[in-house]
């Protein structure tokens, strides 16, 4: 296929149509209005569905009676509308039914603005709905790795029978970049017995809910939850390592913001400070390994987030006391610049240059 | 002496054994649904959706596939599945509390999409499962949890009549308010079941059919004179008669 300069968000809908999804429903909101909008022109194209919901809360209980028949489906959102669709991915966790959601964050709390952040991190790393649960969170980082990620949400999905939420901030959705969506590889089948399709020809009805009156049986369900839970921590676990191996200091930064970090250590690096990066690609299951390798060697980490500090206390339970903890962000969706980060990195190594 | 089956149990209905309150007519429209799909020959190719409240363990006595939906968004749900699968039977079953308050705004986007889905909507005007508030549906005067003194216009506002406003909505193919209070109400609601689901077959829209019911227990009153209530004081709030009949595909 070659290369094709595309903008975030369309490539996360055209990765969406190559990983096999066929519906999709949706509600604008910005900075993530262009995935939807080329859904409603490309998935006709595919002999698949777009459908544009009354609202968040709507659209996610679409993609949950869609996903109970078995197809692969997707939704897509932006901070405040995602906060509406976290009841519909309770109950898609409850019902243990695959969907992948994305979050293309912007500035908050509340309306907030329309600026790029990454402080929706606890909401979708820590549950966010009502009850006790985790799904798998991807942060790609650049155009590229969106069309292996995205395809990787749905096979995760599938594989697990969970929601899978793609993160990324809104420069990643509004950035253009070229992109190869490579070869159209098959798509792995799963068994899905359990989808509601009607009962002919495949024995009696097919219940799904969430609803466990009796409270020994919900906790059961619970724990076999938490079973899945525990096999996609060892299973599902993505990250990268830049200049780690020699590091004093390391970074830890995911998505956009990454990348700027990089480009600072980089900077930091011909000025002799020896300084790496560890970029969680799943923020959840975040990557233990990494910091468990370095930790006792390392003379800090410095996680850059744009938000107030969030990633921070997974970094820190990662680190487990081992080595000290520093922060950089910036929010409201204000990015971080290069210089800020070079900066930050100088104050922490105390100024060491050759 | 040979003997003659004369009546017997539906196939529309599993064996479970259901929850509901003695005089509660949820038990007689289960059955209602289920005989229409029995004889329709459906019972294989629906998917129903289970709504939250009194009905929210209708998934296990509907002998189809059932999916249960979070508060009031079994239409959202139900949209979801009759999309990805246009040639199933696809319904919900929503209590008033469901349907009417939390989940208005998705039967209203439902309807007005002209989702070729049935809603079955159970008005007793009260919610059931929670315990006896106020629901969109309770009467002016109508003493409830929430309205310990009635219902007062000034305060709580209006009824929602859901069939004439559903009526109004182009997508609405079969809208008809029905009743339990006795035999003849209950055959001429299975006949406005039926109606329901052909038209869904027909692939004509929208239909609901809402089935005005009991509810002795936060009602205060007993089973007989429950549904002397239903008679005396809903009916009237609540007209019964066919509010839409589309016979033909919207294009």
């Amino acid at each position: 296929m070659g290369k094709v300069l595309m903008k975030g968000n369309e490539v996360i809908a055209e990765a969406a149509v190559h990983a096999g999804c066929k519906y999709f429903f949706g509600y604008p909101i910005t900075p993530q209005s262009e995935l939807v909008a080329y859904m409603a022109r490309r998935l006709p194209e595919v002999g698949g569905l777009f459908l544009q919901a009354e609202s968040e809360i709507a659209a996610i209980n679409m993609v949950y009676g869609a996903a109970g028949t078995g197809v692969r489906v997707m939704t897509s959102s932006s901070s405040p509308g995602f906060s509406l669709k976290q009841e519909g991915i309770s109950y898609l966790v409850g019902s243990e039914l695959p969907a992948v959601i994305c979050n293309i964050v912007r500035g908050g709390p509340g309306l907030g603005n329309i600026q790029p952040a990454q402080s929706d991190y606890y909401q979708v790393t820590k549950g966010g709905g009502h009850g006790d649960y985790n799904i798998p969170v991807l942060a790609p980082a650049s155009l590229q790795e969106i069309v292996e990620l995205t395809q990787a949400a749905f096979d995760i999905a599938d594989r697990y029978r969970t929601p899978v939420i793609i993160m990324g901030d809104g420069m990643l959705g509004q950035m253009m970049e070229p992109v190869d969506f490579g070869e159209r590889t098959e798509i792995e089948q799963f068994n899905k017995e359990w989808a509601t399709t009607g009962t002919r020809g495949d024995g009696g009805p097919k219940i799904i809910t969430s609803l466990e009156l009796d409270a020994e049986s919900l906790e059961k369900r619970n724990q076999n939850l938490q079973k899945k839970f525990a096999l996609i921590r060892e299973n599902e676990v993505r990250y990268e390592t830049y200049q780690t191996d020699d590091a004093d200091y390391i970074m830890v930064a995911f998505g956009t913001v990454a990348r700027i970090t990089m480009n600072a250590i980089n900077r930091a690096r011909h000025e002799g400070i020896k300084v790496g990066l560890i970029r969680p690609i799943s923020l959840w299951p975040f990557p233990d390994k990494p910091f468990i390798e370095t930790r006792d060697r390392v003379k800090a980490y410095i996680s850059v987030e744009m938000s107030a500090g969030q990633m921070i206390e997974d970094v820190r339970l990662a680190v487990n006391g081992r080595a000290p903890v520093d922060f950089y962000g910036r929010t409201g969706g204000v990015v971080p610049t290069q210089e800020e980060i070079y900066e930050k990195i100088k104050s922490v190594a105390g100024g060491v240059t050759i | 002496m040979t003997m003659k089956t004369v009546f017997k149990r539906t196939d529309g209905l599993t064996d479970k054994p259901t929850h509901y309150c003695p005089g509660c007519t949820h038990g007689v429209i289960h059955r209602l649904v289920g005989e229409v799909l029995e004889e329709m020959d459906i019972l294989e190719d629906t998917i129903g959706v289970a709504s939250v409240g009194c009905s929210v363990l209708s998934y296990e006595y509907f002998n189809c596939d059932m999916t249960q939906a979070a508060h009031g968004r079994a239409p959202a749900v139900a949209t979801g599945v009759k999309r990805v699968l246009p040639n199933r039977f696809v319904f919900t079953y929503q209590g008033d509390g469901d349907l009417a308050s939390i989940g208005i705004s998705e039967v209203i986007h439902a309807a007005a999409r002209g989702e070729k889905i049935t809603v079955i909507f159970v008005n007793n005007a009260i919610y059931g499962m929670t315990g006896g508030q106020m629901a969109p549906t309770t009467l002016i005067g109508q003493k409830t949890a929430t309205t310990p003194f009635g219902r007062d216009v000034a305060i709580q506002g209006s009824p929602i009549k859901v069939c004439e406003m559903i009526a109004t909505l182009d997508g609405a193919a079969y809208i008809e308010r029905v009743s339990t209070h006795d035999v003849p109400h209950i055959q001429k609601a299975k006949k406005a079941i039926k109606k329901a689901f052909e038209t869904q077959k027909k692939g004509l829209g929208f239909s609901m059919i809402e089935i005005l019911s009991t509810c002795p227990t936060n009602w205060g009153l007993d089973p007989v004179e429950s549904l002397d209530w239903v008679k005396d004081n809903m009916v009237p709030v609540y007209p019964l008669g066919v509010y839409k009949n589309s016979e033909e595909v919207k294009k």
